[in-house]
């Protein structure tokens, strides 16, 4: 928005492949937020290029960049972002309404992702009567819903204390374990750890790319 | 468009915050209100004045004597003179837009009763007409018949009697038909009687008069061929304000008035009375839309601003239906959606309060008798969709705004704002 551009990445050069669980890492003010709007669809890049899944992404208007993040991505946000006049269950359901799915359908997946993350008997409650945990497990379950090729978590714990953070981790991994790929910004290192890829950057270049042992987060729960 | 879906949100979304809503909703239904309300009034002082020449032949212009102000081929200025029926000819002839030329005569009402049957009396005004009279004024025959060109020919003492006079001068459920009235010292037999078309109550001169054949007033009251005054009607199509001038040159010729002598004839343009009174409908018109339309400009300002406040408190929730992959113009339209229902339904209750208090109106109204120059306050259903295509646009103008500032918030901004 403001005159002064400010160059956040310079010079990012990594692939995924499909069932990773990425963790890219880094203090505030490393790019990693960046690298994830970019990644999301929400960011535009000024140079380079970014491919997902043999498309290559750029110069997308609007509708185009709207029908890709909803048939492409999933979203996860550290407050949730829930929509708090909706029930669990209208949120879950509202990227397959964005695919124009079919009202009965909707409710149908909707309601088999919100048992995948335990949370069938609160489909009709509101936001505001979910704990943070659950509110979080619902977004998930949201993200998920469209049946995305990746999940994108922004500081997916970031708003959780630790028990309920090991709860959504673990719910993250079991997700990954079905094949599906997803990235994790955090700063927390036990959460990275629960990663199989961790990617450390610094100043908007990469400092280290390494694949480590995951942790289980069920042993913490 | 129409999902059921669409329909919920807009719903849940404008039953959030009750009270703003129906404060905005408000400010439109108000405007509606006063448009409707406007228009109505306009309408029923238009309803009103329209009924005084209501059968009226309106493209009319009434012509009479008055005394000559200037010396023309030897006659002296200050000279009294009369029209006569060779002018009538004469302006047929000169003045072929003409449709109807009436000469008239009359007998100036005195203080005293000039109609005698029997024991009872009455002061009349009594009128020597052509049979073409009734068309240009408002009455019609409601018993018997008017009198025709036998009549005139033959110069029958027969008259045509207004309705008032029947109950004056008659019993209740008497034959009126081939009595006779001593009229000014003659006698003359009914033929008929009349009633004006737009009775409204009857006042002290209406339904009292008495029409006569006009060459029978003539010999009864020795008129000669002498000419009281005139009605004339020009053709559909032409105006008698343009003919005036023609008419008044063929009589100031054929009277040997001086042609620049303004005050020797008199005359009355009904037309130019009427069309001022149309204009005068006109522009009453243009007043009721115009204060109407800036009252609703109001309105819908007030909801294009709300709609700048929900997308401004809704920015998070826009960020995250556009992240969750909503197409941008599913977000214009449905804010377009919310402001147009929002309009619509106002504006609809605005209509509806206008009508009920018009309904009101002419109750009241009818309840206590006809009021002077005030008749049947209405709107036509050409008025009420013309303010709901009004209601339409205005909504897609007051929703326009919001709708496009909704999509230029990127979602990644949207989702910033904590």
């Amino acid at each position: 928005m403001g005159s002064n551009s400010l160059h956040v990445l310079k010079g990012i050069n990594f692939s995924v492949e499909e069932g990773e669980l990425v963790a890219i890492m880094g203090s505030s003010g490393s790019g990693k937020s960046t690298l994830l709007n970019i990644l999301g669809m929400l960011d535009e890049l000024d140079e380079g290029s970014y491919d997902l899944d043999g498309v290559p992404i750029k110069n997308l208007n609007e509708t185009k960049a709207a029908n890709y993040r909803n048939k492409f991505l999933g979203f996860v946000f550290q407050s949730f972002n829930l929509i708090n006049y909706k029930s669990a269950m209208e949120n879950v359901a509202l990227p397959l309404y964005y695919q124009r799915v079919g009202r009965k359908e909707r409710q149908e997946k909707a309601l088999k992702y919100l048992d995948q993350v335990g949370l069938k008997e609160w489909a009709e409650h509101l936001p505001s009567e979910l704990s943070g945990g659950q509110k979080q497990r619902v977004a998930i379950a949201r993200a998920m819903a469209a049946e995305p090729k990746v999940l994108l978590a922004d500081e997916p714990t970031g708003a959780l204390d630790s028990t309920t953070s090991y709860e959504v981790m673990d719910l993250i991994q079991k997700i990954n374990d079905q094949g599906n790929t997803i990235l994790i910004v955090t700063h927390e290192p036990d959460i990275a750890d629960m990663c199989k890829r961790i990617v450390h950057l610094k100043d908007g270049i990469i400092l280290e790319d390494k694949k480590i042992k995951q942790v289980r987060a069920s042993e913490y729960v | 468009m129409f999902s059921k879906d669409r329909w919920k949100e807009i719903l849940e979304v404008l039953s959030s915050n009750v009270m703003r809503t129906v404060a905005t909703a408000f400010g439109v239904g108000w405007g509606i209100f006063i448009l409707i309300i406007l228009l109505a009034a306009g309408k029923g002082l238009e309803n009103g004045i329209r009924q005084d020449f209501n059968g009226v032949a309106t493209n009319t212009m009434f012509m009479w004597t008055e005394t000559t102000s200037m010396a023309h081929e030897g006659l002296p200025e200050g000279r009294n003179f009369n029209f006569k029926l060779e002018d009538v000819e004469l302006l047929r002839q000169n003045v072929p837009e003409l449709r109807i030329i009436s000469p008239r005569n009359g007998i100036r009402m005195g203080p005293e009763d000039n109609v005698i049957r029997g024991t009872e009396t009455g002061r009349y005004r009594v009128f020597g007409d052509y049979p073409e009279i009734i068309e240009q004024n408002p009455m019609y025959v409601a018993h018997g018949r008017f009198f025709n060109y036998n009549d005139i020919n033959e110069k029958r003492k027969v008259v045509v009697i207004g309705d008032g006079i029947r109950n004056d001068l008659y019993e209740e459920g008497e034959e009126v038909l081939g009595t006779y009235l001593k009229i000014s010292g003659v006698n003359f037999m009914v033929v008929g009687t009349y009633k004006e078309k737009t009775s409204n109550g009857g006042g002290e001169n209406s339904e009292r008069q008495i029409f006569m054949p006009f060459t029978a007033f003539s010999q009864a009251y020795n008129r000669a061929d002498n000419v009281g005054w005139m009605a004339i009607t020009a053709k559909d199509g032409s105006s008698i304000s343009e003919l005036s001038e023609a008419v008044i040159s063929t009589v100031k010729q054929s009277r040997k008035v001086h042609p620049d002598d303004e005050r020797a004839i008199g005359f009355f343009d009904l037309y130019e009375q009427f069309n001022r009174v149309e204009s005068l409908f006109g522009a009453l018109r243009f007043v009721a839309y115009f204060v109407g339309i800036l009252v609703l400009i109001s309105g819908i300002i007030g909801v294009s601003n709300i709609m700048l406040i929900v997308i401004k408190e809704r920015t998070k929730e826009i960020g995250i239906r556009r992240a969750l992959g909503e197409n941008p113009w599913s977000i214009r339209l449905q804010i377009l959606m919310e402001s147009i229902f929002l309009t619509i339904i106002s504006g609809m209750v605005g209509i509806i309060f206008g009508a009920l208090s018009i309904y009101g109106i002419n109750t009241l109204l009818e309840s206590i008798g006809p009021v002077d120059m005030f008749l049947n306050p209405s709107v036509s259903i050409g008025v009420v969709v013309s303010a709901l295509l009004i209601l339409i646009v205005s909504g897609l103008l007051a929703g326009f705004i919001p709708a496009n500032s909704a999509i230029r918030v990127r979602p990644i901004e949207a989702l910033r704002t904590e």
